[in-house]
């Protein structure tokens, strides 16, 4: 049975998580602009949130290579406090689709043009039953500054 | 049977098998159909090194684990428990840990836990060697002749592990009589501080 579904079985262990970035966004110089990343975790996973309640959980983390835009903030949602069998206490997680926002500003003396902003989500998994090692998604989003 | 109710049957089988992977509840394989467990030179919490063949005529418990898996948390009170019960009977609980900080973070938690089992970080080769331990808790049953007996992937019940091991250590006792431990590949892994 196994050897007959192999493309059915992998996915769920190598994408978990997806990353959905915007379309090309216009941002102009000197101005605060909220750029969101959407998270989509499959169904029946969890991440930990940002802040999660055991010192010994990885959490969910995302970085910013620094480049032409500054980053103001990284805003994650509220998580969920979820109880799992595998837990005594609920653990605060995120589950299903929830969305990131970070506010970029390039300075007003910034040169104009197409730049290419890069960073890592690093988030590690659970099932009810079982984990999977941390792993880093790339994001990368290309802004048009005037 | 028809060929239209064959097709339907077999692609209903199909998807069953292949759209949900449950924890494993893996039975005892028989005896003829156990592989030998890939040898491992790894090093404990003390800094002293072991091999899985100083474990020979024992049954072993090889646990991957680490300290941000909660199911493989769950489970580490269930092994010190087997470890102190069957531990005259020939039977030992190796757990391996795959964090990546290494001792920096599990040394602080097997003396937070007080683990009565010996512990070392394992690294990516020796999980490879074990079929990539893609998930955690991955647990091996290996037999008295070194050779594995049961794999368990994801969190499986405490009553099930203890009917494995008491199996295998019965079983054992009347195979091992007459049995030697099984040479396997000496693939040298390299052991990690």
């Amino acid at each position: 049975m196994l050897l007959l579904c192999p493309l059915l079985l992998f996915p769920q262990f190598s994408n978990i998580l997806t990353v959905q970035t915007p379309p090309t966004m216009s941002m102009k110089a000197g101005v605060e602009t909220p750029v969101k990343l959407h998270v989509k975790l499959n169904s029946g996973y969890h991440v930990n949130s940002d802040k999660p309640a055991d010192e010994y959980l990885i959490p969910l983390k995302l970085t910013w290579t620094s480049g032409p835009l500054a980053v103001k903030s990284v805003t994650f949602p509220p998580p969920r406090m979820e109880k799992y069998a595998f837990s005594e206490k609920p653990l605060s997680v995120y589950t299903d689709d929830f969305d990131i926002i970070t506010k970029f500003e390039a300075p007003a003396n910034t040169p104009k043009g197409e730049k290419l902003v890069t960073g890592k989500l690093r988030y590690q998994a659970c099932s009810h039953t079982a984990c999977y090692p941390p792993r880093t998604a790339e994001v990368k989003i290309a802004v048009n500054l005037y | 049977m028809t060929r239209a109710p064959f097709a339907t049957v077999l692609a209903l089988t199909l998807l069953a098998g292949c759209s949900y992977a449950p924890p494993s509840r893996a039975a005892i394989k028989p005896t003829a159909k156990r592989n030998p467990a890939p040898p491992f030179t790894l090093k404990d919490s003390q800094g002293k090194s072991f091999n899985l063949a100083d474990y020979k005529g024992k049954v072993v418990l090889l646990n991957f684990w680490a300290t941000w898996c909660g199911p493989c948390k769950l489970e580490i009170p269930w092994f010190m428990e087997f470890e102190k019960n069957y531990r005259d009977k020939g039977f030992a609980v190796l757990g391996v840990s795959m964090d990546e900080e290494g001792w920096e973070v599990v040394k602080p938690y097997l003396e937070r836990v007080k683990m009565n089992y010996r512990v070392a970080i394992g690294n990516d080769i020796m999980a490879q060697h074990y079929g990539g331990v893609e998930s955690l808790p991955t647990s091996f049953l290996i037999d008295r002749d070194g050779k594995i007996a049961a794999v368990h992937v994801g969190l499986v019940s405490k009553s099930d592990y203890q009917r494995d091991i008491e199996h295998l250590l019965n079983s054992g006792k009347k195979a091992s009589a007459g049995s030697r431990v099984v040479a396997v590949p000496a693939v040298a892994l390299p052991a990690v501080q």
